[in-house]
């Protein structure tokens, strides 16, 4: 464990933590993240992640910065304006710590795509805003083993799980199918309170660097339910199911599909 | 009295807080269990800090001593692992 000078100021309260110290900064200078989406959830999720130290960040994101983003994006800028998600965040992030790699990857997600994108990293954070990306991202997680910390946020409502392939539930064992297009609105139909992808962020950013330093409890076999008009957080018991699709006993889902382009407008 | 055995030294001298404790905390991980660490330091306020977090942290304080007007000799035995 050689950090610099500058190392030892800029993690001295990490290192001071037991649950840390120089052995759990290493571990943190080591991982390697993937963030799907760089918008209201990723932007928090990722800022800490590098103020952290996490040595390797990438984001997949083929989004521009626009101005309707910037009252919760909190990565992005009005000199972003126009701007790729990822390379926008990359910036700051890189601006907050340099120590940090931030590989943009400026593509959607598919079933072709996924798995290689994937492959490369110790843990999955899914900020994405529409359920195909979503369900696409569990089932790409199941099938490669990979940790996956997930979080949702509408209006003044969000939600945070971990989910860890065949230890845990997964997000088919939660909700086996995803809604029909139409069903639940998007923020962009709905609103979103600015500052709910920022706890819900925070929240997700906890669990990664959790899974990282292997402290504490995974969210894993539960779901977090955050209600900030009420300031209520309920702590959901998630069975794992031994008949879903993809992660049960016998499983049915054994190839990734995209699902059909109009669950895509939600 | 008995002979402590050292298994390392560190020099903290010119140090200030928290860094007084952060480079104690980073030489105590070099050591094992059972093992002692020998830590001169000369920033007043952290010869009383640093031996409470070591103890804080489950470790055992076996000295903590003025050697001159200026420098402190602090011995720690590491108790449990990090």
């Amino acid at each position: 464990m050689d950090f610099s000078e500058e190392q030892l100021k800029r993690y001295s309260r990490h290192i001071i933590l037991p649950e840390v110290g120089g052995k759990g900064q290493k571990k943190i200078s080591e991982a390697k993240v993937l963030m799907v989406g760089a918008g209201g959830l990723g932007c928090p999720v990722g800022y800490y992640l590098a103020a952290a130290g996490v040595g390797t960040i990438a984001i997949v994101d083929n989004d521009e910065v626009e101005l309707s983003n910037l009252q919760r994006q909190i990565a992005h800028s009005v000199k972003t304006l126009g701007v790729n998600k990822a390379e926008s965040a990359k910036q700051t992030f890189e601006s907050l710590n340099p120590d940090v790699n931030v590989v943009t990857i400026k593509e959607r997600l598919n079933s072709k795509n996924v798995k290689d994108l994937f492959k490369d990293y110790d843990i999955i954070v899914d900020g994405t805003d529409n359920f195909p990306t979503r369900y696409l991202i569990n089932d790409a997680c199941v099938m490669l083993k990979k940790p996956l910390v997930s979080g949702a946020i509408l209006r003044f409502e969000g939600q945070v799980t971990t989910i860890l392939p065949h230890e845990g539930h997964c997000y088919r064992c939660l909700f086996e199918e995803p809604p029909p297009p139409g069903l639940v609105p998007s923020c962009q139909e709905a609103g979103v309170l600015g500052v709910l992808p920022g706890v819900i962020g925070a929240l997700q950013a906890t669990e990664v660097l959790k899974l990282i330093l292997g402290k504490g409890k995974p969210l894993s076999g539960y779901l977090l339910i955050y209600d900030a008009l009420g300031v209520n957080f309920r702590k959901v018991k998630v069975p794992k199911n031994k008949d879903c699709a993809v992660c049960g006993d016998n499983p049915t889902i054994t190839e990734l599909t995209d699902l059909p382009e109009e669950y895509c407008s939600i | 009295m008995e002979d402590i055995k050292i298994d390392k030294n560190l020099d903290i001298r010119g140090e200030v807080c928290p860094y007084t404790l952060v480079k104690s905390k980073l030489g105590i991980e070099m050591i094992e269990v059972g093992q002692v660490i020998e830590i001169i330091l000369d920033y007043p306020e952290a010869a009383d800090s640093v031996p409470k977090a070591m103890e804080n942290y489950g470790h055992k304080v076996l000295k903590i001593e003025k050697i001159n007007a200026k420098e402190w000799i602090l011995q720690v035995r590491k108790e449990v692992e990090d």
